[in-house]
């Protein structure tokens, strides 16, 4: 999300014009031409370039490689031919139900997620912005959960939600059967309702500052002209806090994207019998529990193609009137 | 705030109700779990909510310090989560500093590498760094293992730059002038001005490390290893069975792992909303 860090200061072309060379220095315009000014900020740079070519850049590559190998583990050390086989894993991925059944499940994550969230985080935004009173206390408890493991917040859920749990005795015989965790309808909506819980807090301060932004005047203006207070929140709110919508969307794609705690403890393993199973949790039994790197690779860069494809769509969607 | 009226409105009053409510859904679940760690048996009613003096224990934490060793999880979560933030802050202020104020080639392309991995999925990586760190150099159940893949953290860097771009550049050139190093620059001068942004990124890292579930769980075996998160976690998926009050045990796991992040948010929340201001929506 940090992508968005003011930018307008970034160090491009503009800002090397700003300072002249000393006199004294021209001798050495050669070594300045092909080190630049300060030479010793390649040296500044280098541990984190380094780091950044040896955890990411190769990783990746090596990622797309494999899935176009037949590669498997070896033990440290032994070679073994890992023959090109084309898009024969990616084949495989996509002819296996299971796999495909796990980017519905993404699917049916985001079209809980994203609305809960909207409204949610917005209506308490708009309170939060409302009262005086108890406010920070009120945005210490919104963000808790964001701040607290997964885990943490997991074995409560698992707690609360089974089937002699609080919510189940709560409403009686409103309550599913089977429980909410272990229900097949039920499973996917529930790990939907835990991550808008956890998340919502970061949302609401987003919300909550994009608010506090709406200059007073529109406001007063609009009361002038006669608006009712619900015009008002429609003409002058509601298109103030349309970046922050754009990023709750993002933001909710790219979580449903990596949910891997969620389905492998809450609903212990993607259960029941499948029916919440996501794409990472499919590259950790694949990959990782049943040793063929190469096809958990090929979910890997379909996962990241499908991220890519959707959130370019949903900014088209969203930033437009 | 600018209509002080005598009277709430009673827009004011529906939205401190709604707040309440909100509240109430966001704190009930470390409440319950604090009394459901308490308790001697476990009691999933609605009575159970309340910690009834007759019902309350400390078993549970002795019980799952038995099956986890607690010391040795948050020992393994400390130098987890100590490292990372040590290293991320290391790159991030050297990277950081080069980034906005030295001219030097390959500049732009640093810059747009850093923008660019924060696109970069960790599901993508998973794998390869799993087949790189554990089967080609043996690095599961080790701490370099562990740590090596959050060493660098690009928004650290992009905090450090925005922080060292504020600072006016005459300080550094005067500096310069009187025939000063770089590195020098960088110690004596530049860091003592983002001591504030140090421990911002510093709060702001911990968490990470500190609530990481998948990457330590694929890369410990041994328990002896895991950070308190990845422990916890299993002894939810296997260990429980056995024990006289399995969700007692493991709420009472959990609450030990939530409390050193909740502490610190609510110390240091200041910190955090900076962060969030700064890193968090603009354009």
């Amino acid at each position: 999300m940090s992508a968005k860090t003011s930018q307008s200061r970034g160090p491009g072309p503009g800002r090397t014009a700003a300072a002249t060379p000393a006199p004294g220095r021209r001798r050495r315009s050669r070594l300045e031409f092909a080190l630049g000014r300060h030479p010793s900020g390649l040296l500044l740079a280098a541990p984190y370039a380094l780091f950044v070519a040896a955890v990411f850049v190769y990783p990746i590559g090596l990622g797309v490689w494999m899935s176009f190998h037949d590669s498997f583990f070896t033990a440290p050390g032994v070679d073994v031919p890992q023959p090109f086989v084309g898009l024969e894993n990616y084949a495989t991925v996509l002819s296996n139900p299971a796999v495909r059944a796990s980017f519905v499940h993404v699917a049916e994550f985001l079209v809980i997620n994203v609305p809960l969230t909207l409204v949610f985080s917005l209506l308490l935004a708009t309170a939060l912005n409302s009262v005086i009173h108890w406010r920070g206390f009120m945005r210490v408890s919104y963000y808790v959960p964001y701040v607290t493991a997964s885990v943490a917040t997991i074995t409560v859920w698992m707690f609360m939600f089974n089937s002699g749990g609080i919510v189940n005795q709560i409403l009686g015989p409103l309550a599913p059967d089977p429980a909410w965790l272990i229900n097949r309808f039920w499973a996917m909506p529930s790990i939907a309702f835990y991550v808008t819980w956890k998340q919502l807090g970061f949302f609401i301060l987003l919300f909550l500052a994009a608010l506090q932004n709406v200059p007073k005047e529109l406001h007063e203006a609009a009361a002038t002209d006669g608006a009712s207070r619900w015009q008002a929140y429609k003409a002058v709110t509601l298109p103030a806090v349309r970046p922050a919508t754009t990023l709750v969307v993002l933001l909710a794609i790219i979580t449903g994207a990596n949910l891997f705690t969620e389905p492998y403890l809450l609903t212990g393993g993607g259960g029941p019998n499948g029916a919440s199973t996501t794409p990472v949790f499919l590259l950790y039994q694949q990959g990782i529990q049943q040793g063929k790197p190469a096809i958990a690779s090929a979910i890997g860069v379909l996962l990241v193609i499908g991220v890519l494809i959707i959130t370019y769509a949903s900014r088209k969607l969203t930033e437009r009137e | 705030m600018s209509d002080m009226q005598p009277k709430p409105p009673r827009h004011r009053i529906l939205s401190m109700t709604l707040l309440m409510l909100g509240a109430l859904v966001f704190l009930f679940p470390f409440y319950y779990m604090v009394v459901g760690a308490l308790q001697t048996k476990r009691d999933p009613s609605l009575s159970g909510a309340i910690p009834w003096p007759s019902n309350l224990t400390l078993n549970n934490f002795l019980d799952i310090n038995g099956a986890i060793n607690l010391g040795r999880s948050l020992l393994n979560s400390g130098i987890f989560t100590g490292a990372v933030v040590v290293f991320t802050i290391f790159f991030g202020v050297l990277a950081g500093y080069a980034l906005a104020t030295l001219h030097f080639r390959g500049r732009g392309l640093l810059f747009a590498v850093v923008l660019l991995l924060q696109a970069v999925p960790f599901q993508l990586l998973m794998v390869p760094l799993y087949v790189l760190l554990v089967r080609d150099f043996g690095l599961g159940d080790s701490y370099v293992g562990m740590i090596l893949p959050f060493a660098i953290n690009s928004v650290a860097v992009l905090i450090f730059r925005q922080f060292f771009l504020q600072v006016p550049q005459e300080m550094f050139d005067a500096a310069r002038i009187d025939g000063a190093g770089e590195f020098r620059i960088l110690w004596s001068i530049a860091v003592p001005l983002v001591r504030p942004a140090i421990l911002t990124a510093a709060l702001v890292t911990f968490i990470g490390p500190w609530n990481e579930f998948l990457w330590p769980f694929l890369i410990t075996k041994k328990q002896g290893m895991q950070p308190l998160a990845v422990a916890v976690a299993n002894f939810t998926q296997t260990g429980a069975g056995f024990h006289a009050n399995p969700m007692g045990s493991i709420l009472a796991g959990s609450t030990v792992l939530a409390v050193p992040a909740v502490v610190l948010f609510i110390v240091f929340q200041r910190h955090f909303a900076e962060t969030h201001s700064s890193t968090g929506v603009k354009g």
